[in-house]
């Protein structure tokens, strides 16, 4: 059994997908008992918190949402991303109506957030198997960089290689705060929950997961993906916000698999006449 | 009869009409159909000249507007943005023409 404080970390591989991609999945994770009782938990609501709580100030030990926040790979994930003693920024229970007619337009959560060398990550939990007529959670890979302000985002309906969510119960999702995403529309007879907490880092974000395997030649792959939505010329710009993310992170100033920050930041100063 | 419009806006690869479509909505003035967010994974058309052959009729491209000074590496929304539209014709009166039936 994991302790509860050592929980299973990310490796770079693992982080450097995220970093490419903006967010993490973990297919049922959360055990079935949990969920059950999820239902019920988030179908009453779940009280507002003050933005900042620490996460022991906003849910006591005990309660559904600490112990789903003790889910090992939930822990271990969230120790990655965010480090230690993140505050809780705020939460929402996310409840799509069956045939509701419309889905949320494209968004990133709360406003323009630029921040280079930090970042926000939004847990989504959904407690039950999610089908795709459920209207499942709409993200677009590699979006998070972007520097678009809320729903201005809102007149793309579809992007090549979007992802809509379908998944089992138990399932977390992490996501970059800068992530367009939103919630698609309902076409089912059933409701559909989803829970929301976002996290703000209380420590510096660099080197929190498992290193050890920082030189494995899968991370530059990861940080290298590009997705089809992108345009031709901005994808490398994509690639070039990536590598300052990664050097921020890691502390490697010297990381650069493509060359494209090197070149463009190459002003030679030795004067030789 | 009465004449509404289709409206199809395709995001391409590149600045050329004839690049790939990588991204794509539709508003439907018809009311016959109510696209949305998210509600397809395949792209309408190849790229933007295969919506022309289609008989869609480009209004509006995205212009090409130099970087801010400064932000030269900074992404933001997409660049290469078409409408198009289409003309369709409707049953006065009917559904979605602000007509009453006579």
């Amino acid at each position: 059994m994991t302790h509860p404080e050592h929980p299973p970390l990310l490796d770079s591989v693992r982080m450097a997908r995220f970093v490419a991609h903006g967010s993490l999945r973990l297919d049922a994770v959360v055990p079935a008992e949990l969920n059950t009782e999820a239902i019920g938990f988030l179908g009453r609501g779940v009280p507002d918190v003050p933005y900042g709580s620490t996460v022991a100030d906003a849910y006591p030990e005990g309660s559904f949402v600490r112990r789903l926040l003790a889910v090992p790979a939930v822990a271990g994930a969230l120790r990655g991303l965010v480090g230690p003693d993140p505050l809780v920024d705020h939460h929402a229970v996310h409840v799509r109506e069956p045939h509701e007619g419309s889905a949320q337009p494209l968004h990133g959560d709360a406003i323009i957030d630029v921040r280079t060398d930090a970042f926000d990550v939004q847990l989504m939990y959904y407690p039950q198997d999610v089908t795709l007529d459920m209207g499942g959670t709409l993200s677009v890979p590699g979006s998070h960089l972007r520097r678009t302000n809320e729903s201005d985002t809102g007149r793309y309906q579809n992007l090549l290689g979007q992802s809509r969510l379908v998944c089992p119960a138990g399932t977390v999702v992490f996501l970059h705060h800068g992530l367009w995403h939103g919630g698609r529309r309902n076409d089912s007879d059933g409701m559909r929950y989803m829970f929301k907490i976002r996290f703000n880092p209380s420590v510096r974000q660099r080197r929190l997961w498992d290193t050890s395997d920082l030189a494995d030649p899968r991370v530059a792959a990861e940080l290298s993906t590009t997705f089809p939505w992108y345009e031709h010329a901005t994808g490398r710009l994509e690639l070039y916000n990536r590598v300052l993310l990664w050097r921020s992170l890691t502390g490697d100033e010297s990381f650069d698999p493509e060359h494209w920050v090197t070149r463009v930041s190459n002003r030679p100063q030795e004067e030789v006449v | 009869m009465s004449v509404r419009q289709q409206v199809l806006v395709l995001y391409l690869g590149t600045s050329a009409l004839d690049s790939p479509v990588v991204g794509w909505s539709v508003y439907d003035g018809t009311g016959r159909t109510s696209p949305t967010t998210g509600d397809g994974d395949e792209p309408p058309y190849a790229s933007g000249v295969a919506a022309l052959r289609d008989g869609w009729r480009l209004f509006q491209a995205a212009q090409l507007i130099p970087p801010y000074p400064g932000g030269e590496y900074d992404v933001s929304f997409l660049k290469h943005e078409f409408f198009f539209e289409k003309l369709v014709d409707v049953p006065s009166g009917g559904p979605g023409t602000g007509e009453r039936a006579g």
